[in-house]
């Protein structure tokens, strides 16, 4: 089924609005991992008949990479460029599926004159459903699946229960690891961790996690953001390949809710 | 009523408050070495946390046990030290038991019970916190910045309190016991004590009088001075942390733990190179603005920052939470807070003795701090989330990260890639940004 998707120079040139702009991030539009978790996004927006807009060419990385890397400079000159651009559309509501631009557009970009509300894939779509616009019907009753808090939507900005309210909506078993919620373990992936080979050690970050999500014997390991989902599936690749499904939520919902 | 024991004590007793007050003032002086962090708002959020977080103790809580027995310590020691009020005043005045009055005898003794209660709970509890260190060996304790004086002086704050709170006790029993004998004159009969009064008989049928008054003595001015010597110690120990705790918690940070800060004076310069209308080679307007970006050294640290490297008690929650930690790597955070104090310590002995021109060529990054360290870091908060008093390693680590970036551009080599893909396509990836919206075809 083909995805409905127009960009906010589309929808001005149409004279239509949008009622939020989905930020897609890089990791999003490029790595393919990530596009499939993207196009599931725009399959339950579709479904749900939101009227969104991206910004498609436009769009350019968040910063939050360079950010954490250090590199002030960098990040100010995305976050400048960015912000004209969500300003020349008056852009006022965002939804992301990425933890990490949500924390940057969300809390990062005020100081440099961007003010929005930000919302993750998660909550916009637990309010979609509050609006009674999308339905979940519990399609995945008894099925165990672990969910893993990223850190920039758990620690970062305080998010752990609406991810697991749609996983329980769908009936999902939800089993617990050990370290969850304030206290969950990073996928190693975080403060620019993604790019670049890790400093000498004796594990690696994500097989530690890994580990851990495969001792709850769930059978799919949920994620919210693309970077631990690369992070898991690189875990799952090393351990036991193919023994357990990692998944983001926008996916799960839109396999179970056959959309 | 004066003598020459009161003129000893009072010696003791204004010498060392002098001596603190004293040192307190270097380590302020210290904290001020560095960068004004600005204004704090929200003050009714601010004194919540003082109260839940460093009175409360809230964040102890996640291992219920041990957040019993060190609020127990805790609360112990400050209840015990209303005492030393009394001990204070029959000191200077070479009286003794000064509160005690036989028409409030029963108010006396409830205290004092109280007193001897907390002591013997803070003793059992100081045990198990000596047993935890020395003999189960738990692994935090046991981390390679730990080694040396950070394990000794873990285990001397036990001790201490230790003797003290024994020292408070025997004090008590040996003086119930001279109650009884021809020296009652001078100890009113105060009615027997919870716990003191247990064993007093024993050292009444024990010892001489002569022992007996000289062990009394011995205990209150043993006592009372390692109650002092405590006050002093806690200056160049962790345990400063139990003072720092209030202030380190009033100033911690309010805002989403994701959120960085924002470099104001980077944003300066980027807009004017954004700006076609400022020429940006034009002169700097103020020589100010030639400061230098991110953190190398102590003073580029802000106050707030030194002050939660005062503040740690190297208990190691956060190093054992820290997930580049657990997987092998260098970094730990609590050795970023320990470097921090030792580096701040050093600059402020070197500018007491050596004049504010002096320069050691030292500074906290590489000679303290190692570029790996920093690297290894996956900016989860894990560290934030797990300290008792709300220290925040990870901003000294990404501003040591911004110095290495901006000043010395020394990323490893894979950032440095990003960064100019970043520069270039507007993405971490080699894509151009002309197929950002590709995706859309997918299928």
């Amino acid at each position: 089924m083909g995805i409905t998707v127009k960009t906010m120079s589309d929808l001005v040139a149409q004279g239509e609005n949008a009622e939020i702009l989905y930020w897609v991030g890089s990791a999003g539009s490029f790595d393919d991992r990530a596009k499939k978790i993207t196009r599931s996004f725009v399959k339950i927006m579709n479904h749900a008949k939101v009227n969104f807009g991206v910004l498609g060419t436009e769009e350019s990385a968040s910063g939050d990479v360079a950010k954490r890397a250090g590199n002030e400079f960098l990040f100010q000159m995305q976050a400048l460029m960015n912000i004209e651009i969500l300003n020349s559309y008056n852009i006022t509501r965002i939804v992301t599926t990425c933890p990490h631009d949500y924390n940057t557009l969300k809390n990062e970009y005020k100081d440099l004159g961007g003010v929005y509300e930000v919302l993750h894939h998660t909550e916009f779509i637990s309010e979609l459903i509050q609006d009674k616009r999308l339905i979940l019907s519990d399609n995945l009753k008894g099925m165990k699946i672990t969910y893993h808090d990223p850190c920039y939507l758990g620690r970062g900005n305080g998010i752990f229960n609406t991810p697991r309210e749609l996983l329980k909506a769908m009936g999902v078993e939800l089993v617990e690891m050990k370290r969850f919620k304030r206290t969950s373990f990073c996928c190693g992936a975080g403060g620019a961790q993604m790019f670049k080979e890790p400093e000498k050690g004796t594990q690696d970050i994500n097989i530690n996690r890994t580990q851990e999500a495969m001792n709850t014997k769930a059978k799919t390991i949920a994620t919210a953001c693309a970077f631990c989902n690369t992070m898991i599936t690189d875990g799952v690749k090393f351990l036991a390949e193919g023994s357990v499904d990692v998944l983001d939520i926008a996916e799960l919902i839109v396999k179970s809710q056959n959309l | 009523m004066f003598s020459v024991s009161s003129l000893i004590f009072s010696i003791i007793f204004f010498g060392s408050c002098f001596l603190f007050y004293r040192n307190i003032n270097i380590i302020i002086r210290n904290i001020y070495l560095g960068k004004d962090p600005g204004k704090f708002e929200q003050s009714k959020e601010r004194w919540k946390q003082v109260f839940f977080i460093a009175f409360g103790q809230k964040k102890m809580f996640k291992k219920p046990l041990v957040a019993i027995l060190h609020l127990v310590v805790y609360l112990g020691f400050v209840i015990i030290n209303i005492e030393i009020i009394e001990i204070i005043l029959d000191g200077i005045l070479n009286t003794h038991r000064i509160l005690f009055s036989p028409k409030w005898a029963n108010v006396y003794r409830f205290l004092i019970n109280s007193f001897e209660l907390c002591a013997v709970l803070v003793l059992t509890s100081v045990i198990v916190f000596l047993i935890r260190r020395n003999v189960i060996k738990i692994k935090r304790f046991f981390s390679e910045e730990m080694k040396g004086w950070p394990t000794l002086d873990g285990n001397l704050i036990l001790i201490f309190e230790i003797f003290l709170m024994s020292a408070f006790l025997t004090m008590n029993a040996a003086d119930l016991a001279l109650q009884q004998t021809s020296l009652s004159y001078k100890y009113p009969n105060t009615g027997s004590f919870l716990i003191s009064g247990l064993f007093s008989p024993y050292l009444a049928n024990t010892l001489s009088l002569n022992s007996l008054f000289i062990l009394e003595r011995f205990c209150w001015w043993f006592h009372i001075i390692g109650i002092f010597g405590f006050l002093n110690y806690l200056v160049i120990s962790k345990h400063l942390h139990i003072l720092f705790a209030f202030p380190n918690t009033y100033y911690a940070n309010l805002k989403p733990k994701g959120q960085l800060t924002t470099m104001e004076s980077v944003t300066n310069e980027v807009k004017s190179m954004l700006d076609p209308n400022i020429d940006s080679f034009a002169q700097p307007a103020s020589p100010a603005s030639v400061e230098r970006f991110g953190v190398k050294d102590v003073k580029d640290l802000n106050r707030i920052q030194l002050l939660n490297a005062y503040s740690c008690t190297e208990c190691g929650r956060c190093t054992a939470e820290c997930p580049a930690n657990l997987t092998g790597k260098k970094l730990s955070p609590r050795k970023i807070m320990m470097d921090v104090r030792d580096r701040i310590e050093e600059v402020g002995r070197n500018l007491d003795v050596k004049g504010e021109k002096y320069n050691d060529n030292k500074s906290l990054l590489n000679d303290y701090i190692k570029p790996e360290e920093l690297w290894a870091c996956t900016s989860c908060n894990a560290c934030v989330e797990a300290c008792p008093l709300n220290i925040d390693p990870l901003s000294i680590i990404i501003d040591m990260r911004r110095y290495l970036v901006m000043e010395q551009s020394a990323a490893p080599s894979e950032l440095n890639t990003i960064f100019s893909n970043i520069e270039n396509n507007g993405a971490p990836w080699q894509f151009s940004a002309a197929d950002r919206l590709n995706w859309k075809n997918d299928e």
